[in-house]
């Protein structure tokens, strides 16, 4: 594909057409935010609810007597530990322990995994798992183009949608799924998301996207002050920085180990053989040498990706994500730092474009919902 | 349709100077803000500070990102708009008021004739959305 043919969702006219600003996100022509603006985008999300054409990205089928142990061997968590109807974050490794891509392992049944994987990373996991593939008897699809996935995040997320299904969304527990129909369209419908709220992900046929998303928006009142609004890929990196969840590209690539990253809670070292078990059992055992934390500014200033993290003004280390938090109203960070300064109450400054401001480590994440 | 007022003058960097003697009052038009979406944080010169014309005085920032803003006209800083430090939000509400970012003295009011007027800030805009 030509760098000029930019690849679009099915939603991609009805984004426009609600004056969506589009732009280039790794190759998909998406939008950044609509007319209420990212800031309204991100609050209306915490407080009532918010939706996102998330459909650009990919859906990996394995389907066989061996999926699970297929699979198995190329991610970090395990998979023999779901049940049906279970969906469980993991990640692909390198040999090195670093990461191909993070990832959902949706579980049907024994014989039938959905890998859900980021958009710009589709076309290197499919030939990443294609060419692990041996004797296993699994048959591999890459259906990403065949679904539209539609999140609906927030408070008001599970009243709005249990008005277009008969599915009793209640008793879908966090990380469960079920396949049921949502305004008679055949979906899969997810307890999950990536804002840090309650809420959903709808996965349906490609060309059911337009009436489901214009079913939503009007289930939730859209158009009214305390109604769904649909939120762009600005406000959708906002509310993951707040609850702290890493963007593969940023916190995460095939130069940062997943232990580094804080996410030794998807190694299960003791699960088996998979790639890049031998480095992080070796990592774990010898000790990362740098950790990524949270930060958040004491001074005036507004860190942003790439810049250096300063201690009495020697370079140690990198942001991978900063931003002002809309909700929080305050700007945070998350950096990778020497494990000598990985501490909660560190003191350190971030290089703003040649001057150093003030920051101070923080507990991650930033944002925790209140359960209910 | 962005807001252009016919008695300022404009800059393809998209910033607006009013003129009142030989002090100009400079902000960032309508059109720039609705580019950059929410404004989050200013950050603006001190009084005395010297600028050439067309150089960076200060930046404006987005949730999302950072741009620099410049100078239509060379001179001294008189006043940079504290208001902004505690509200941000004015430069998208108000970009022409109460949004205004920096007075200063011009060393040359000269240059401001070499500024786009309302109608070719228009024409300017249009051509580059195309």
């Amino acid at each position: 594909m030509s760098a000029l043919a930019l690849k679009q969702t099915s939603l991609n006219a009805v984004h426009r057409r609600m004056g969506g600003r589009m732009v280039d996100f790794g190759g998909w022509d998406m939008p950044v935010q609509y007319p209420a603006g990212t800031v309204e985008e991100h609050l209306r999300t915490r407080t009532h609810a918010g939706l996102f054409d998330v459909s650009h990205m990919g859906e990996i089928d394995v389907r066989g007597s061996d999926a699970i142990s297929f699979v198995n061997r190329l991610v970090s968590n395990d998979a023999a530990k779901l049940v049906d109807g279970q969906a469980q974050y993991s990640a692909l490794t390198t040999p090195e322990g670093t990461v191909i891509d993070d990832l959902l392992v949706y579980r049907f049944n024994p014989e039938h995994l959905l890998l859900v994987v980021n958009a710009s990373t589709t076309e290197k996991d499919w030939d990443w798992i294609k060419s692990h593939h041996k004797d296993e008897r699994v048959e591999l699809q890459n259906v990403s183009a065949d679904f539209c996935q539609i999140a609906v995040q927030g408070p008001d997320a599970l009243r709005i949608l249990q008005t277009l299904t008969e599915t009793p969304l209640d008793e879908i527990k966090y990380y469960h799924f079920r396949e049921g129909t949502v305004d008679n369209v055949p979906a899969i419908i997810s307890r999950t998301g990536y804002t840090g709220e309650d809420g959903f992900e709808v996965y349906a046929a490609a060309g059911r996207a337009e009436q489901l998303w214009n079913k939503i928006l009007d289930a939730g009142n859209h158009g009214t002050p305390e109604g769904v609004l649909p939120c762009g890929l600005a406000a959708r990196n906002t509310l993951r920085l707040e609850s702290a969840m890493a963007l593969y590209g940023h916190e995460i690539n095939e130069t940062t180990t997943l232990l580094e990253a804080n996410l030794g809670w998807i190694c299960k070292l003791n699960k088996g053989d998979f790639i890049g078990r031998e480095q992080l059992a070796k990592q774990k055992e010898e000790g990362i040498k740098r950790r990524l934390v949270g930060f958040e500014m004491t001074e005036r200033g507004i860190a942003r990706d790439e810049q250096e993290v300063l201690i009495s003004g020697e370079r140690i280390g990198r942001v991978t994500s900063g931003s002002p938090a809309p909700y929080l109203k305050k700007n945070i960070g998350m950096a990778y730092v020497p494990i000598a300064f990985a501490n909660e109450g560190q003191q350190i400054q971030i290089d703003v474009r040649g001057r150093a401001v003030g920051a101070q480590i923080v507990k991650t994440p930033f944002y925790k919902r209140e359960k209910q | 349709m962005a807001n252009i007022p016919e008695d300022l003058h404009y800059s393809k960097d998209h910033e607006w100077i009013r003129v009142e003697g030989d002090v100009g009052t400079i902000g960032i038009t309508d059109h720039a803000q609705d580019s950059l979406g929410d404004v989050v944080y200013v950050e603006l010169p001190k009084a005395g500070d010297i600028f050439a014309a067309h150089e960076a005085f200060g930046s404006v920032e987005s949730v999302k990102a950072v741009s620099e803003i410049f100078t239509p006209v060379g001179g001294e800083i008189v006043e940079a708009n504290e208001a902004l430090q505690d509200e941000p939000e004015k430069v998208n509400s108000d970009p022409y008021d109460e949004g205004w970012m920096i007075r200063i003295r011009m060393r040359n009011p000269g240059e401001v004739d070499s500024l786009l007027t309302a109608a070719e800030y228009e024409d300017f805009t249009k051509a580059e959305e195309e």
